[in-house]
């Protein structure tokens, strides 16, 4: 066995984990705290760098088109927490999945009806060029954007842990009434983790539409993030990122060695279902994914 | 006053338990019979056969199919196009290597086939609920897709993985046109409906319903698990075995396994979603009102919007096909079987309110 090749495969692996990562994440906040699984989390993402790239390409400033971007994101957020989520309080969990699926078909209805459905190139000034770390390439661009993910997590984190709307947010998450009970305004709290998942979305979709080009295909990221969010479990933001890692990690190594192992020409387009059966022989273990809440049930 | 079962005596356990214990229910299922067996094929043309009808009973069923895992069962899945195209596969194959095979049994066997294969995706339900659960039955969904589209064996090594079907005769009886094709599919769909609202009111669906309420509930009064989602996984996908060996044969001809991707599960829940989850009637509301609204959608946007550009026709009806989801789970989450529900009692009192 060729260990640097090993290597190679591997660290391209794990940074290629932290693009699903980074969808899983928009996930892992909303289910968090509202308990919706959020399909619409893919075409949020596709949302997003749609606008962003079709304000850059229209002549707006980097900067300010990522604000307003963002604004329009937070708009989104708000909106769909006022008209979709608020009506649909107390209905069975299986309700809202169908209503977010719903919301999907809006979504990008709505992008490739207000901007077009064109592939557009995104380019962020990182170049995707390899870099000789020891005797090992890696790509810039995977650095980078493991890198965002990296500092996206932590000031997730820190937002979570110190400032007051962090802290309410974990109440909601913990429990709904006892929340609303000590005077945490739960459609409030609803909005802002609409606003914040989009905002997640946002840079997932930069850093994937820089990838891939920005185009309808970005909203199948969600199905990348899916397997990622049952690994680590739903409610857990590492859980999404170390879910990603394993993913990333275990789908290049499977393609590259048992593709070229078997003669068969098996490998090539496995990995739509290798990270689904993977995370479900985990699934098979821990029930509830890696770092999901325990499930105690009583009759 | 026109639904009203008052006077209606059971004279005997026989009409006690008999499917629809009120007169006005069965007149009614045998003026939909009569009309579905007689009447349409009277009026309708081929264009209705081929592009609205048999389509219709063709997601009726896998919707059905769906319905049990999901509405009665209580396992919410995410893989039913999946189980189609094991289905359509299969039928191909058995008609194609086994000579002199009759269309029934092949139907019958690619059924049991997808049944096969649902058993074995269905294993992992006893561990895991709820969405990991449907994001795991999203494994048979891709798996089963890049299976028929790798080993090109199951479509006989054509070229592009598209599967011609066989011509459809049985008992020297061929079913060549688009009516033929809309009776087969029919006598098919009305039999497993029958089958299916049987089973949902004698004891197997009781089970399966306990197992949907709370399983840990059913298995302390002695339900065995193990094998209630396992006959429910089996059932639902022999259902949707069926129903993809019809889209094959009945509907489409020629078929590729990318007309089984994700879309067309989410196509089937939200059939039974806006039908009625754990409703056999829900499955056929939703199965036409999903058939029907793009063919709406298309012919009033042409009324209303001459001219309008087909990028943005096609994008307009992404919005609008969303919004009626969602504001369809806002009004009436509970589904079309639940406003049928009410419009009885509603019907039962009118024209005197009490």
């Amino acid at each position: 066995m060729d260990w640097q090749f090993f290597l190679e495969v591997l660290i391209g692996g794990l940074l290629a984990g932290v693009m699903y990562s980074l969808v899983a994440l928009g996930f892992v906040l909303i289910y968090k705290a509202s308990g919706v699984f959020n399909f619409a989390q893919g075409g949020m993402v596709f949302f997003a760098a749609l606008t962003f790239v079709s304000l850059v390409e229209r002549g707006v400033n980097f900067w300010l088109a990522m604000v307003i971007t963002l604004a329009v994101m937070v708009v989104l957020g708000v909106l769909i927490e006022r008209i979709v989520l608020r009506p649909l309080v107390n209905q069975p969990q299986i309700t809202l999945f169908m209503a977010t699926i719903g919301l999907t078909f809006l979504i990008e209805g709505l992008a490739q009806g207000i901007w077009d459905a064109q592939v557009h190139g995104l380019d962020l000034g990182i170049p995707d060029v390899p870099v000789k770390v020891g005797a090992i390439n890696i790509s810039q661009f995977d650095l980078f954007a493991s890198a965002t993910a990296g500092i996206l997590v932590l000031a997730l984190a820190v937002f979570f842990q110190k400032t007051r709307i962090g802290r309410a947010l974990r109440a909601v998450a913990d429990d709904h009434q006892a929340a609303m009970s000590v005077g945490i305004p739960l459609n409030h709290i609803w909005a802002i983790v609409w606003a914040v998942a989009g905002f997640v979305g946002l840079v997932a979709g930069l850093l994937w539409g820089s990838r891939t080009g920005v185009q309808f295909a970005l909203t199948f990221t969600a199905l990348k993030a899916l397997p990622v969010l049952i690994l680590g479990g739903f409610t857990s933001v590492p859980g999404a990122i170390v879910g990603g890692l394993i993913i990333g990690a275990s789908e290049k190594l499977a393609e590259v060695y048992i593709g070229s192992s078997i003669g068969l020409n098996i490998g090539t387009g496995i990995e739509n279902w290798f990270p689904y059966m993977l995370a479900l022989l985990f699934l098979l273990i821990r029930p509830e994914g890696l770092f999901g809440e325990k499930r105690i049930e009583r009759v | 006053m026109i639904y009203r079962e008052a006077g209606q005596f059971k004279d005997g356990y026989a009409a006690d338990e008999q499917i629809f214990p009120i007169r006005q229910d069965r007149y009614g299922i045998v003026f939909i019979l009569v009309l579905a067996f007689v009447g349409v094929p009277l009026i309708a043309n081929d264009y209705w056969f081929s592009a609205i009808l048999i389509p219709f009973l063709i997601l009726s069923l896998a919707a059905l199919g769906l319905n049990i895992l999901t509405g009665y069962t209580g396992q919410l899945s995410l893989g039913t196009a999946g189980f189609m195209a094991v289905g359509a596969f299969a039928a191909f194959n058995f008609m194609l290597r086994v000579p002199g095979m009759p269309l029934l049994a092949a139907f019958i066997l690619a059924g049991l086939t997808a049944a096969a294969v649902g058993v074995v995706f269905g294993l992992p339900s006893l561990r895991i609920k709820g969405f990991y659960l449907a994001v795991a039955t999203l494994a048979a969904q891709f798996f089963i897709e890049w299976v028929l589209v790798k080993f090109p064996w199951f479509s006989n090594y054509n070229p592009s993985g598209v599967i011609s079907a066989q011509p459809m005769e049985i008992l020297g009886y061929a079913f060549d046109t688009p009516a033929r094709k809309y009776m087969l599919t029919l006598c098919i769909v009305a039999v497993l409906a029958l089958a299916a609202k049987n089973m949902a009111r004698c004891e197997t669906g009781r089970v399966w319903m306990a197992v949907r309420d709370m399983d840990i509930a059913a298995e302390v009064i002695g339900i065995p698990i193990l094998k209630t989602k396992l006959l429910a996984f089996a059932v639902s996908s022999f259902y949707c075995g069926v129903a993809g060996a019809l889209w094959a044969f009945a509907y489409l001809g020629a078929v590729e396994p990318a007309a089984f991707d994700l879309g067309r599960s989410f196509q089937i829940l939200f059939m039974i979603i806006l039908g009625g989850v754990g409703t056999v009637l829900g499955s056929f509301l939703g199965a036409a009102f999903i058939v029907l609204l793009p063919i709406f959608l298309n012919v009033f946007a042409h009324i209303l919007l001459p001219g309008v550009s087909s990028s943005l026709l096609s994008n307009l009806e992404l919005i609008v096909f969303g919004s009626f989801i969602i504001f369809f789970l806002i009004v009436e989450p509970h589904g079309l079987a639940r406003l049928w529900q009410i419009g009885k009692e509603k019907l039962r009192l009118w024209p005197f309110p009490h």
